[in-house]
């Protein structure tokens, strides 16, 4: 019912322009009918599409000389890992539900820690203009240097192979969070700043009340860009260290020739990119548009 | 007697502007905005600074309540010196200006929780409450500003600044953005608060009507650059003061013909000057 009197509300007069439809009934209403055809085109369509790229897949994969198994085959020939997502034979053979676990806790690690210094950075450079002259530059620089350019260093420093993936992470992941926290805290309204300075609001309370919420928006969208960063570069520093995760999983895959696992791995890979994404999208719209 | 006379002279220049000067930037881009503003108020009394709009009255405004150094003179508020912003002089923004993450209550009991930290949070929350209940918003004080008219947004922002029980109370026309209608009752409830309270009140205003309502004294600048106090106009109505009671009485139509007359003639000089 509630939904009814929406729809009334968008209907732009319709008798006035059109002619009242003829056929289904007295209570048709042109306007609902169009919504409902408009949401299922909106499932309808997008499996259209990825059934007409199967075909094209399939066709493909059955050309000599192809060894990039079809959908067919790639799901009768890694059956046992689709079916079987959470087994555990020890070791490094795991279903890959653990797989992707394993990545995700050394994403969330990294991400965490990048989260809680990159807030801190970019307040401090945000807040303090000399500490903006002076480590802006830096950063502009390293933030262009991409995730695996680092791993060498970090192993050397870190001498271990899970500390070196989750500090690759850490220093992809940081950058935005900077950069937004930063504009956010640089661009706190001026009337917001007046306040504060006539009603004495300083210290922790300025922190708490004015600063985090009207930076908030900034905070969200610099974690939001984040957290897509490291999930990319998670896949490929995890084929350079080895050990459980999905990354791993793939590059073992690859040597062992099992294609199709590697088919099903990266069709998990961006799903999890993708419900990443959404949580954070979540988030900040949760945190952002508190905001009017 | 000797200090009875002291005391009377301190009252009467509560608030004190001395050779106010301001300028802004330098070289060829400075803008002389305000020469050598001098302004004396009386504990108690309410006065309003008109103008047309760019005329420096928000810049004098700010001066008084820290936000804005002046380049030159002095702001003395019950003998101390004015150097940066404080619960002593509490402002009514002109764009209300209140936090949209916090609700009504949350945004007046910032400046209870200023004003009283050593209060209880109960004790604290009951003032913010009573500050809620004065401006008619009792029913919406756990809404967002985002949820309230723009009327219902001024009148927070006149009772946060009454919860910070100041010296003296700023308005930055704080009816501007409002409509005629809405602009009438808000003045009629300010006029209410303002009888029991008694505060010392500078208003900015651009409203004849509204500064004859509501003022003892009002204040005429000049344009600028380099604008002044060119002139000063004592509203002898007696108060308490209604609507009704201002239209008949036979002061109201000459000071309104007067401060029209005034504003229309500087409007003249500055187009001409243009």
């Amino acid at each position: 019912m509630l939904l009814d009197v929406k729809t009334v509300k968008d209907v732009k007069t319709p008798a006035a322009s059109q002619p009242a439809p003829s056929g289904p009934g007295e209570d048709f209403d042109p306007e609902r009918a169009e919504r409902r055809r408009q949401a299922a085109l909106t499932v309808v369509m997008p499996l259209l599409a990825v059934l007409v790229f199967g075909f094209i897949w399939e066709a493909y994969s059955k050309r000599a000389g192809v060894t990039l198994p079809g959908p067919v085959r790639t799901v009768t020939e890694s059956w046992n890992y689709i079916a079987h997502p959470f087994f555990d034979n020890g070791a490094n053979d795991k279903g890959l539900g653990w797989q992707l676990l394993y990545s995700l806790r050394r994403v969330g690690e990294g991400y965490a820690l990048a989260a809680f210094f990159g807030v801190l950075l970019g307040i401090l450079i945000g807040r303090v203009a000399l500490a903006y002259k002076a480590l802006d530059p830096i950063f502009q620089v390293l933030r262009t240097i991409p995730p695996l350019a680092w791993l060498p260093i970090s192993l050397a420093t870190f001498n271990q192979a899970n500390p070196s993936a989750i500090f690759v992470i850490f220093i992809t992941a940081i950058w935005p969070i900077i950069i937004n926290t930063s504009v956010g805290v640089m661009r706190i309204p001026e009337d917001y700043q007046n306040v504060a300075r006539v009603y004495q609001i300083g210290g922790l309370r300025y922190f708490f009340k004015i600063l985090l919420p009207a930076a908030a928006p900034y905070i969200f969208t610099g974690l939001r860009i984040s957290i897509g960063m490291a999930w990319l570069a998670i896949v490929a520093a995890e084929m350079l260290i080895g050990g459980v995760g999905i990354g791993f999983f793939i590059w073992d895959s690859w040597n062992s020739s099992r294609m199709a696992d590697i088919v099903v791995s990266v069709i998990y890979v961006g799903l999890v990119g993708l419900l990443l994404d959404r949580i954070m999208a979540a988030l900040a719209g949760l945190f952002g548009t508190r905001l009017d | 007697m000797e200090t009875q006379s002291l005391i009377e002279r301190n009252e009467a220049r509560f608030v004190h502007l001395e050779n106010i000067h301001q300028m802004f930037g330098s070289g060829s881009s400075r803008y002389y905005a305000l020469e050598n503003v001098n302004l004396q108020i009386a504990k108690g009394e309410f006065v309003s600074l008109i103008g047309h709009s760019g005329c420096g009255k928000s810049t004098l405004l700010n001066i008084v309540a820290g936000l804005t150094a002046p380049s030159h003179g002095t702001v003395l508020v019950g003998e101390r010196e004015v150097t940066r912003p404080g619960l002593d002089r509490a402002v009514v923004f002109q764009s209300h200006s209140l936090l949209p993450w916090l609700t009504v209550l949350e945004n007046v009991r910032l400046a209870i929780d200023s004003k009283y930290p050593s209060k209880s949070r109960k004790e604290r929350n009951e003032e913010a409450m009573r500050l809620v209940e004065m401006v008619h918003l009792t029913a919406h004080a756990h809404k967002k500003p985002g949820e309230i008219s723009g009327g219902m947004k001024q009148r927070v922002g006149i009772a946060r600044a009454f919860a910070a029980d100041p010296d003296v109370l700023l308005l930055d026309e704080p009816f501007g953005a409002l409509d005629a209608l809405t602009r009438g009752s808000m003045q009629d409830e300010l006029t209410q608060i303002w009888e029991k309270s008694r505060k010392t009140v500078i208003m900015i205003t651009h409203d004849v009507d509204e500064a004859i309502f509501l003022s003892d004294r009002i204040m005429l600048m000049s344009n600028g650059p380099r604008a002044r106090i060119s002139e000063e106009v004592v509203v002898n109505i007696p108060r308490p003061r209604t609507r009704e009671g201002m239209l008949e009485n036979p002061a109201y139509a000459e000071l309104r013909k007067k401060l029209v007359h005034t504003l229309i003639s500087t409007g003249h000089a500055r187009k001409a000057a243009a």
